[in-house]
C-alpha cells in the first residue's frame, strides 16, 4: 500500500516533469542596480539576443532580465497550457504567435512605437514584428561554382529532374513536423504555389534528408554533402556566410517568404511595463546598424521590400490558424509525407 | 406697460430648440443605419466563412471529414483585426476547431444559418451555425459548421461613425443656429424699421404712420393711426375752442374799456376813480390773455404747415420793438435795438416769429420796474440768437425748464396777472424752427436774459 502510494506520488511527479515544457538554455543577465526583472522567453540563440539585452540595458539599466530558450511548440505550450510566468515572449512561429493572440493569451500594447513601422508588421496591438526574416535557398560551391544556380522554383524542379544521379541523396530541407519555421514556410508554399507539391515529389524521389534545424542543413552545404538546402532561415544563413565559406545564399525571383519575429506580453505577465519598454527598443533597434550586425537580425525595413518585389512578408490574421487546425495539419502533413517517402 | 420675454429671442430659441432636435435625430439615424449596415457586413463575411468552411466538409472512411479552406478564416482577416473561432461538429462530437465554443440555443435548418451574439472567453462575439447534412444515405449525420469574431472591429467603426455623426450633427446644430439668430433678426427687422419711424417723430407729429408695415402688423398700425387721427382731431378741437373763446372774449372787453374809460373821465370821486382804474387794468390783463391764447392757438396752427420765407431777423426784431415801445413808455421803460448793421436772414415764418419776439418782449416790460433799460439784441454765432435782457425780478429759484411749459409762471410773480403762456409760444416757435428757447439770469445785474435760438 506505501510502496503504491509512493509509486504514485513518483508518476505524478514525473508526469508532471514530462509536461513542463522543454527549456534549451537559461540566462540571467543582473541589472547594474536592480530594480525589477524581465522574464523573456524566446526561441531565439544566445548570441542573436545577447547584444540587444545588454543596448536595453545599458538604457535601462535598473531591469535584471532573465532570458530563457526553447522551441516554438513549447513556447505556445509553456504560455498557454502550462501557465508559465513571463513578461515577453519572442517566437520565430508567427501561426503559433497569432494563435496565442486569438485565443485571449497575449495583453494589448496600445501605445507602442509603431508610428514607423508598415501596417503588416503588427497584429491588434498584441503581436509587434521586429524582425523580417526571408526563407531562402542555400547552394554549395561545390555544386554551383559559377554561379548558375537556379533562381525560381520552377528553375529548381527543372534542374533536379534533368540530372536525378547528380542530386541523389544530396538535398536537404526542413522536416515539417519537427520544425515550426519548416512548417510555417511549407505551408505558406502550398498556398502560394502550385509548384511546391511538385518540388516535394522530386524530393522525395531523390531521396531528401530532412533537418530539423537551419544550422546543420548550413553545415552540411557548406562541406559539400548537400549540393543545396531548401527553405533555410536567410537571417542564419547571412550570419553565418561570415565564418564559413563554401555556400552561396539564393532569394528566388518568383517568390520568397518572409517570416517575421514577432514579441508578444502574455495575459499573465506580471511586469508589463518593462516588457512593453523591451518592445519599443525591439521595434526601433533596426535604428542601429551595429547592434543589427551584432545580433544578426535583419529588423524591419520596408524599403528592402520596394527593391525586390519577390520578397513577401507572411500576413498576420486569421489565415495563419488555418494551418494550426487539427484536421488541416494532419492532412497537410500526411501529404508531405507521401510526397517525401515514396518507397 | 408689461414687458414679455423678446419675440428675438423666443424665436430664435424656438428654432434653436427644433434645430437641436433634429441634429439628435439626425445623429441617432445615422449611427443607427450605419452600425445596423456594419453588423450585417460582419454577419455576411461570417456567413460566407462558415459556408465556405461547410462547403469542404466530406465524407471519408465511413465518417466526415474537412480541409479547412484557408479563405474561410483568411477573408475574417479583411475587416478588421478581430480574434476568430470556429468549430465543426458531427453528431454532436466536435471534429476540429474550438470545442467550447457554445452551441446556438436554436438549432438551425438547412440552408438557414442562425446569429447569435453572445458571450466567449471573456469577450462579446458574433456567431453564426449553419447545417450541414452529411454521410451516406444508410448513415446519416447533421454537421454544424459555428464561426464566431470578436466585435472589435464593429465597435472601431462605431465609434467612428459615433464621432462623425456627433460632428455632424453638432456642426448642422452650430450652423442652424447661427441662421435661427439670422432668421429671428430678419424677420424682427420690419417692426423695428417701423419702430424706427415711430420713434423718430417729434412730440407733436400725430400725422398717421406711413412706413412699410408687415400684414400681420396692419391691424397695430391701423389702430394706432385711428387713435392719432382722434388724438389730433381732439387736440385741434381743444385749440380751436380757445382760440374761439379768445376771440369772443376779447372783442366785448373792448367795449366794456371803452366805457369804462369814459365813466373814469366823468366820476370825480378819487376812490371811485382808483376803482375804475383797476377795473380798466383787469380788463387789460383779460385782453392780453386772451391775446396769448390766440397766438398760442396760431402757432399750434401754423406749425402743421411751416412756411418758410426769406427774411430778415433785424427787420421783425425793429418792427416788433417798434410796437412795444407805447407799451413800455408807460412804465418809462427804454427798449434799446443791439443789432448787426446789415441784415440776418433767416428762412422762417415772420407771423411766428414776431409772436415769439413780442411774448418775450412783453414779458419783459410786465416783469421790469419803471424807469428801466431793456435790451433786444441779434447775435450770429453758431447760433443766431436774438436775446430779450431785462432788470427785472429774474427767475429767482425756478426750476428754468419748467417756464416754457404751458400755463407755468415763476415762483415770484404772484403779484403780476399773467397766463404763463408767453414763453411756452416762444418755445414752441422756436422748436418749430428747429431751435429752442433758452432761458437764464442777467449776467450784468439783476434781471433776466431769455433767447430765441434758432438755427443758421
Amino acid at each position: 500500500m506505501r510502496i503504491a502510494a509512493v509509486t504514485a506520488l513518483i508518476l505524478l511527479w514525473v508526469s508532471r516533469a514530462v509536461l513542463a515544457f522543454e527549456v534549451e538554455d537559461h540566462i540571467t543577465y543582473p541589472a547594474a542596480n536592480e530594480g525589477s526583472v524581465l522574464r523573456i522567453i524566446s526561441t531565439a540563440d544566445r548570441e542573436a539576443f545577447e547584444p540587444i539585452i545588454a543596448a536595453f540595458q545599458a538604457q535601462h539599466p535598473g531591469v535584471k532580465v532573465e532570458y530563457t530558450i526553447t522551441g516554438t511548440t513549447s513556447l505556445m505550450q509553456a504560455i498557454a497550457e502550462e501557465e508559465a510566468v513571463f513578461d515577453l515572449a519572442i517566437s520565430s512561429a508567427m501561426d503559433l504567435q497569432t494563435k496565442l493572440a486569438n485565443d485571449g493569451f497575449a495583453q494589448n500594447y496600445d501605445d507602442a512605437e509603431t508610428d514607423h513601422l508598415p501596417e503588416w508588421a503588427s497584429w491588434r496591438n498584441q503581436i509587434f514584428a521586429f524582425t523580417q526574416e526571408p526563407a531562402v535557398l542555400v547552394v554549395s560551391d561545390a555544386f554551383f561554382p559559377d554561379g548558375d544556380a537556379p533562381r525560381s522554383r520552377d528553375q529548381l524542379i527543372a534542374l533536379l529532374r534533368e540530372n536525378p544521379e547528380l542530386f541523389q541523396g544530396r538535398i536537404g530541407t526542413y522536416d515539417v513536423r519537427q520544425s515550426g519555421f519548416g512548417y510555417l514556410m511549407a505551408t505558406q508554399d502550398s498556398r502560394n504555389s502550385e509548384s511546391f507539391w511538385r518540388l516535394m515529389e522530386v524530393m522525395g524521389r531523390l531521396d531528401a534528408k530532412l533537418y530539423c534545424c537551419s544550422g546543420d542543413m548550413i553545415r552540411d552545404v557548406a562541406n559539400g554533402e548537400l549540393a543545396l538546402a531548401y527553405n533555410v532561415l536567410g537571417s542564419y544563413a547571412s550570419s553565418q556566410q561570415n565564418g564559413v565559406d563554401g555556400f552561396q545564399i539564393i532569394e528566388f525571383e518568383d517568390y520568397v517568404n518572409v517570416m517575421l519575429r514577432t514579441a508578444l506580453i502574455p495575459e499573465t505577465s506580471p511586469n508589463p511595463e518593462d516588457a512593453s519598454k523591451f518592445i519599443d527598443f525591439l521595434l526601433v533597434f533596426g535604428q542601429n546598424p551595429d547592434l543589427v550586425l551584432a545580433s544578426g537580425l535583419p529588423a524591419i525595413n520596408p524599403s528592402v521590400l520596394h527593391e525586390n518585389t519577390a520578397l513577401r512578408p507572411i500576413r498576420f490574421g486569421p489565415g495563419l490558424l488555418v494551418f494550426l487546425d487539427k484536421i488541416r495539419r494532419d492532412n497537410f502533413l500526411k501529404n508531405w509525407e507521401s510526397s517525401l517517402f515514396q518507397e | 406697460m408689461k414687458f414679455h420675454a423678446s419675440i428675438r429671442r423666443r424665436l430664435f430659441f424656438q428654432l434653436a430648440g427644433v434645430a437641436a432636435l433634429l441634429s439628435l435625430t439626425f445623429f441617432f439615424v445615422v449611427r443607427g443605419v450605419a452600425e445596423r449596415a456594419a453588423e450585417g457586413t460582419q454577419d455576411q463575411v461570417l456567413a460566407a466563412s462558415a459556408i465556405a468552411m461547410a462547403d469542404s466538409l466530406r465524407n471519408e472512411g465511413g465518417g466526415v471529414t474537412l480541409d479547412l479552406p484557408y479563405s474561410s478564416l483568411s477573408m475574417l482577416g479583411t475587416v478588421g483585426q478581430d480574434r476568430v473561432f470556429y468549430r465543426v461538429a458531427v453528431s454532436g462530437q466536435t471534429l476540429t476547431g474550438y470545442d467550447d465554443l457554445p452551441v446556438p440555443t436554436a438549432l438551425p435548418q438547412p440552408g438557414e444559418p442562425v446569429f447569435e451574439t453572445l458571450m466567449f472567453r471573456g469577450d462579446e462575439i458574433r456567431s453564426v451555425t449553419l447545417l450541414r447534412p452529411m454521410g451516406s444515405e444508410a448513415n446519416r449525420a447533421q454537421a454544424f459548421v459555428t464561426v464566431a469574431q470578436t466585435r472589435e472591429g464593429l465597435e472601431t467603426i462605431s465609434r467612428r461613425i459615433t464621432t462623425l455623426a456627433t460632428g455632424i450633427g453638432a456642426g448642422f446644430f452650430v450652423l442652424a443656429t447661427a441662421l435661427s439668430l439670422w432668421a429671428a433678426g430678419s424677420a424682427l427687422a420690419p417692426i423695428n424699421r417701423l419702430t424706427g419711424a415711430v420713434t423718430r417723430r417729434g412730440p407733436k407729429d400725430l400725422r398717421p404712420v406711413t412706413a412699410e408695415t408687415p400684414r400681420e402688423l396692419l391691424p397695430l398700425v391701423e389702430a394706432l393711426n385711428s387713435f392719432m387721427g382722434r388724438l389730433r382731431a381732439s387736440l385741434l378741437r381743444t385749440e380751436d375752442f380757445i382760440a374761439e373763446a379768445a376771440h369772443r372774449v376779447r372783442t366785448p372787453l373792448a367795449t366794456v374799456r371803452a366805457q369804462a374809460e369814459v365813466t373814469h373821465l366823468k366820476l370825480r370821486k378819487p376812490e371811485h376813480k382808483q376803482a375804475i382804474r383797476e377795473m380798466i387794468r383787469a380788463i387789460d390783463e383779460s385782453a392780453r390773455s386772451a391775446g396769448q391764447m390766440l397766438d398760442h392757438a396760431m402757432v399750434t396752427f401754423r406749425a402743421d404747415s411751416l412756411l418758410r420765407e426769406e427774411l430778415d431777423l433785424n427787420a421783425v426784431v425793429e418792427e416788433t420793438c417798434d410796437r412795444l415801445d407805447p407799451t413800455a413808455d408807460l412804465k418809462d421803460i427804454v427798449i434799446h435795438r443791439d443789432l448787426p448793421d446789415h441784415a440776418v436772414s433767416f428762412q422762417g415764418d415772420r407771423i411766428l416769429l414776431q409772436a415769439a419776439v413780442m411774448n418775450i418782449l412783453d414779458n419783459a416790460i410786465k416783469y421790469s420796474p419803471a424807469d428801466s433799460d431793456i435790451t433786444v439784441s441779434v447775435v450770429e454765432g453758431a447760433e443766431t440768437s436774438i436775446a430779450v435782457t431785462d432788470e427785472g425780478r429774474g427767475f429767482a429759484d425756478t426750476d428754468l425748464s419748467r417756464l416754457v411749459s404751458r400755463y407755468k409762471r415763476g415762483a415770484n410773480v404772484g403779484d403780476v396777472v399773467g397766463s404763463g403762456l408767453g414763453l411756452t409760444i416762444a418755445a414752441d416757435v422756436a422748436q418749430v424752427h428747429g431751435g429752442r428757447l433758452s432761458i437764464s439770469s442777467n449776467k450784468e445785474g439783476p434781471g433776466a436774459c431769455v433767447s430765441l435760438l434758432l438755427p443758421r
